[in-house]
């Protein structure tokens, strides 16, 4: 038994949280360094068209505008703005990192403006004249499909950025043909943008004596964006130190590697002074990757017991203007997560990512998996609707057994574990579905629209193993991790997962705690700095703990295993003899023991020499995951909907998720909560929206609506444990489980409040408008 | 989100804010800045000066004489929403504390809102419904601007850019009598998609003997709903009388946006005055 209370599993408070709380964080844009210039963006007011002119004569006759730069000053010194996800040749778009000469979506930056301070900069931008001749722009996915759509790229020969075609296989035919019913959905799942509380930040600073780039951005990947600034610029990769200083959240648009990241350095070099940027938020939202942006048009076959046989259809993703860093791949997940947590027998689904002219689309929070989930649960109500059978007892009929394990499903996705029954009973009982099925039953005898929504989820995490990572990429999936004991005993933990608000510092620190039995307090996290972590790639995908975690636990493992033989050394012991209690190395059937710090000393000191070993106590480990896990959940809620104005209102919320062991059940709440927010806000209010022109009418949080805390009740946390055989710590990933579960969830009980009226369908954001029409039109 | 270059001063007396801003063209009054300032950050508005009321004295609070309330113009919306001396005037209270989020609360100003008429702001709701006057302060000395020719087209009221509202006022009427506002926010900004402030007055028989209603957020400018309020004198107030006879608001012409279609803003109109009404009517009832 260990002698000190165990760090792993309590709810500790995040140590990130006092300087940020408190105002004592750097962040990108707080940063100054002497002689530091200011960058301000010249943007394009139209979705499509050609630059006849650029006019900067103006911009640079204000005294203390340095410079003003277009493509041109750039041709044939840089490369590409980055990207990972190539489509193929013919169908990948070379995006310039300022526009050659064309423009393809409101807000691309056309030229950049240098001055000595920051007004300046704004100032002298908007005197840069630009004359646009305008082209005509396509915005909707579906419209740009059509063969006479107006191209985005006039030497393509159609809008199409990636097709994944589907089989047509005669397994679908037959079980189409066998099925007692077929529903068929079309589904949106609107453009989202994901606002991180703090905007894109770049400060560059090239130094010409070392000749060294330093960039500091505000990245979810301070490796990738070394990769590829290098590749972009030409300069080799030894010459580049990113930092990711503390980075105010990313949701997934801060992993894309943007043009203003490469320009910077450019500048920065060319004039040998440090420049900054940072975006307003209305360049946050017409320049920041958006995320979702599906349409779903799906059939599923069932049989009259509930059963869900197949699904065939297509899903088109709206990539945008340009092929962002991973954007044309993250649709990709969308089929390969439809299962669900349930067997299909077969899917046949075909993928087409489209170019439009609006902002580019990438990752955010779930990245085609919230899109999968969502289409998956929307049939399960259907087929519920149709057979008239209770929704939770469709997906209990559809479950995969909790004996299947590991299970490969119909898209060949490998499930590491799973207890579906678990959690959905755990959720039943915390929830009180009959309960609340009685009091809903109650409430529509009065009129009253009361529903109650369930969904039942699982999703891909931990992504990796390697051999499915990009060649673009020149890194495989693997995480490192580095821990260093200092003669002190106290312990320096290096990770390759940058956090942005996840609190690695905190839980990674718990993990050291527990190993050496010393306080979490002892224990420095260092992460975000690619001259100080040798290698990383990023949280994305539910890695942080998963993968990055893993390393971090290898390592510590390896320095234990090193202590145990330098202690053994010392009391004179064979190693086998010794074990570590917690705190102390002690000598089986004896009283002789080491203190952990008293064998950290020795071990620099190095004293008494220990054969066959080297000094010092330090390691690093790198985990290659063999395969990705699959945490899931229930969620359930109940809505009341007011039926003279629509409005909605959540009245509860119960989560019961499974990520496998919890490390820090806090910081998993918070990351619970969060992300259930943010499922919330899609079902409920948010949504980017351009005209028909490409004008973004959603450029400020004014029209952008963000879900807030007072639209929502207390929301009601519990867990089931399921741990992953697939990596030591039994994690299984927790960053976006909230986010799947909760937007189908709510939707779920609209619809389940309003189909007494008729109503069979909402999209989303389900506005007081959409739902007040759609009884209107059921009423008819 | 940086604005145009502006001059800024922070007069110490009415008299020199008055002077300051009638002398350079173009300036403008600054009460709260929650309008102005972010205008001012899109480019939407420009000003060579800034003219700052927030040190000129005597602006703020609220007192009563003889039923007669005046407030004011740079009393904050938190301050409207917590005042004891309101405590029984809900339509204040209650439309105080609708407005935007907490911080914008603490800083923006009654008057301040009103002069800016955003064609959503809350305020101007219970301020056509109370039949209230507006004073304000210019060159030419002090003037009194009855409710009803305040708001004289959309963002645009009837004080002069050299006009500082010093006050709010308006007569509550206690006896069998009641206010209330009621609205639909617009999910991110909080400005009103339809807004409806009412007061009621009741005669001894307990039907309605007098109604006043202002509408806001639904037309460019708001306004009272004069057909509706004649259709209600005499009527019992219960929600079954009461609804068929809110179903319509002639004066409705409705805006449209992103948020909301002109026709369902109407409808909300009609929605909300049935509800502000049901509220003030109960309320006068107590």
């Amino acid at each position: 038994m260990p002698v000190r209370p165990v760090s792993v599993g309590e709810r500790i408070k995040r140590r990130e949280d006092p300087r940020l709380i408190r105002g004592l964080a750097s962040y990108t844009d707080d940063l100054k360094l002497h002689g530091g210039l200011y960058a301000s963006f010249v943007r394009s007011d139209y979705a499509a068209g050609r630059i006849e002119r650029i006019e900067a004569s103006r911009a640079l006759s204000r005294p203390g505008v340095v410079a003003v730069y277009t493509f041109e000053d750039l041709r044939g010194t840089v490369g590409r703005t980055p990207c990972v996800a190539r489509p193929e040749a013919g169908r990948d778009a070379e995006h310039p990192l300022l526009a050659d000469g064309r423009v393809r979506w409101v807000g691309q930056p056309i030229a950049v403006v240098v001055a000595e301070d920051r007004y300046l900069a704004r100032d002298a931008a908007l005197d840069v004249a630009v004359e646009i001749s305008p082209t005509p722009a396509v915005v909707d996915p579906r419209a740009a499909l059509a063969p006479d759509a107006p191209r985005v790229y006039a030497d393509h020969a159609d809008n199409i950025a990636l097709h994944v075609p589907a089989t047509g296989g005669p397994e679908v035919q037959k079980l189409f043909a066998e099925a007692d019913g077929v529903v068929r959905l079309e589904l949106l799942n609107q453009r989202l943008a994901p606002v991180s509380m703090e905007g894109r930040a770049v400060l560059a600073h090239w130094d010409e004596g070392p000749q060294r780039l330093t960039l500091w951005t505000s990245t979810q990947v301070p490796h990738l964006v070394k990769q590829s600034v290098a590749q972009c610029l030409g300069i080799a990769e030894i010459r580049i130190r990113v930092i990711a200083p503390e980075v105010g959240g990313g949701f997934g648009a801060k992993i894309p590697v943007y043009a203003e990241e490469c320009l910077l350095p450019w500048i920065s070099r060319k004039l040998r002074r440090p420049v900054k940027w940072s975006e307003t938020r209305t360049e946050n939202l017409l320049g920041t990757t958006h995320g979702r942006g599906h349409v779903h048009e799906i059939e599923a076959a069932y049989r009259k017991n509930g059963e869900l046989l197949a699904l065939r259809g297509r899903v088109i993703s709206d990539v945008g203007a340009y092929p962002s860093f991973f954007g044309a791949s993250i649709a990709t997940f969308t089929p390969l997560m439809m299962p669900g947590c349930y067997h299909p027998k077969a899917i046949d689904v075909e993928v087409v990512c489209v170019y439009t002219n609006t902002m580019a689309t990438d990752a955010y929070r779930g990245a085609g998996r919230p899109e999968a989930a969502y289409t998956v649960e929307r049939v399960m109500d259907e087929i519920a609707a149709a057979t008239g059978l209770d929704p939770v007892e469709v997906r209990r009929r559809n479950f995969i057994p909790k004996d299947a394990f590991p299970f490969t499903t119909a898209t060949g996705a490998i499930y590491d574990s799973g207890d579906y029954e678990l959690a959905l009973a755990k959720a039943l009982e915390r929830f009180d579905y009959a309960g609340a099925r009685a009091r809903q039953a109650k409430a529509r005898a009065e009129g009253r629209l009361v529903g109650i929504g369930v969904a039942t989820f699982t999703e891909i995490c931990g992504l990796g193993p390697s051999t499915g990572a990009s060649p673009i990429q020149r890194t495989g999936s693997w995480e490192s991790g580095v821990v260093r004991v200092e003669p002190t005993g106290n312990v320096v933990i290096t990770t390759g997962v940058s956090p942005h608000g996840q609190g690695q510092e905190t839980a990674f620190a718990q993990l050291a705690a527990d190993a050496f039995g010393i306080d979490v307090n002892d224990v420095e996290v260092l992460h975000g700095d690619t001259d100080v972590v040798t290698h990383g790639v990023g949280t994305f995908g539910s890695r942080g703990l998963v993968v990055g975690g893993t390393a971090v636990h290898m390592a510590l493992e390896k320095v234990l295993a090193k202590a145990s033989r330098i202690a053994a050394h010392l009391l004179d012991a064979k190693p086998e003899q010794v074990h570590f209690d917690g705190e102390s190395f002690r000598v089986a059937q004896s009283d002789r023991k080491l203190g952990f710090r008293q064998v950290a000393e020795a071990a620099h000191l190095w004293n008494v020499p220990i054969p066959g070993e080297e000094p010092g106590l330090e390691a690093v480990a790198r985990f290659e995951p063999t395969g990705t896990t699959f945490p899931f959940g229930t969620h359930f809620c109940e809505v009341e909907i007011d039926a003279d104005t629509g409005e909605l209102e959540l009245i509860r919320y119960v989560a019961v998720d499974d990520a496998g062991r919890i490390v820090n059940p806090l910081l998993a709440d918070g990351q619970r909560l969060g992300g259930i927010v943010q499922g919330l806000g899609q079902a409920l209010c948010e949504e980017v929206v351009y005209d028909e022109s490409g004008q973004l009418l959603t450029a400020t949080l004014l029209d952008y609506a963000l879900p807030k805390a007072q639209m929502f009740p207390r929301i009601e946390l519990d867990s089931t444990c399921t741990p992953t055989q697939l990596n030591p710590l039994g994690a299984k990933g927790i960053g976006e489980l909230g986010t799947i579960g909760s937007t189908p969830c709510l939707v779920s009980a609209a619809l389940d409040a309003l189909r007494p009226r008729g109503v069979t369908h909402l999209d989303m954001p389900m506005k007081p408008e959409r739902i007040w029409r759609a009884l209107q039109e059921a009423a008819r | 989100m940086i604005p145009e270059r502006f001059d800024y001063v922070a007069p110490r007396s009415l008299a020199e804010a008055v002077e300051r801003v009638a002398k350079t063209p173009g300036a403008k009054l600054l009460g709260g800045g929650m309008s102005l300032i972010p205008a001012l950050k899109h480019r939407l508005a420009t000003a060579p000066l800034l003219v700052d009321l927030g040190r000129v004295p005597d602006l703020e609070g609220v007192s009563e004489r003889r039923g007669r309330i005046a407030i004011g113009g740079r009393t904050t919306h938190a301050a409207l929403a917590a005042a004891s001396e309101l405590e029984d005037v809900h339509v204040i209270r209650e439309t105080a504390g609708a407005i935007g989020d907490a911080q914008v609360r603490n800083r923006g100003t009654i008057g301040g809102s009103l002069v800016h008429a955003d064609p959503a702001a809350d305020w101007p709701a219970a301020f056509l419904a109370l039949d209230g006057e507006a004073i304000v302060v210019g060159p030419g000395g002090e003037r009194s601007i009855p409710a009803d020719r305040f708001f004289t087209g959309m963002l645009a009221s009837a004080p002069r850019h050299d006009e500082v509202l010093t006050e709010v006022r308006f007569l509550v009427e206690r006896k069998r009598a009641g206010t209330a506002y009621t609205k639909m926010r617009q999910a991110a900004s909080g400005f009103a998609i339809a807004g409806v402030a009412a007061q009621v007055a009741l005669d001894r028989k307990g039907r309605i003997e007098r109604a006043a209603l202002g509408i806001t957020g639904v037309n460019p400018v708001p306004f009272r709903a004069r057909a509706l309020e004649q259709r209600l004198v005499g009527q019992t107030p219960d929600a079954a009388t009461l609804r068929p006879l809110c179903a319509r608001i002639e004066e409705a012409d409705p805006m449209a946006d992103l948020h909301a279609s002109g026709p369902y803003r109407a409808h909300l109109a009609g929605v909300f005055a049935l509800r502000a009404l049901l509220s003030a009517c109960a309320r006068a009832a107590s």
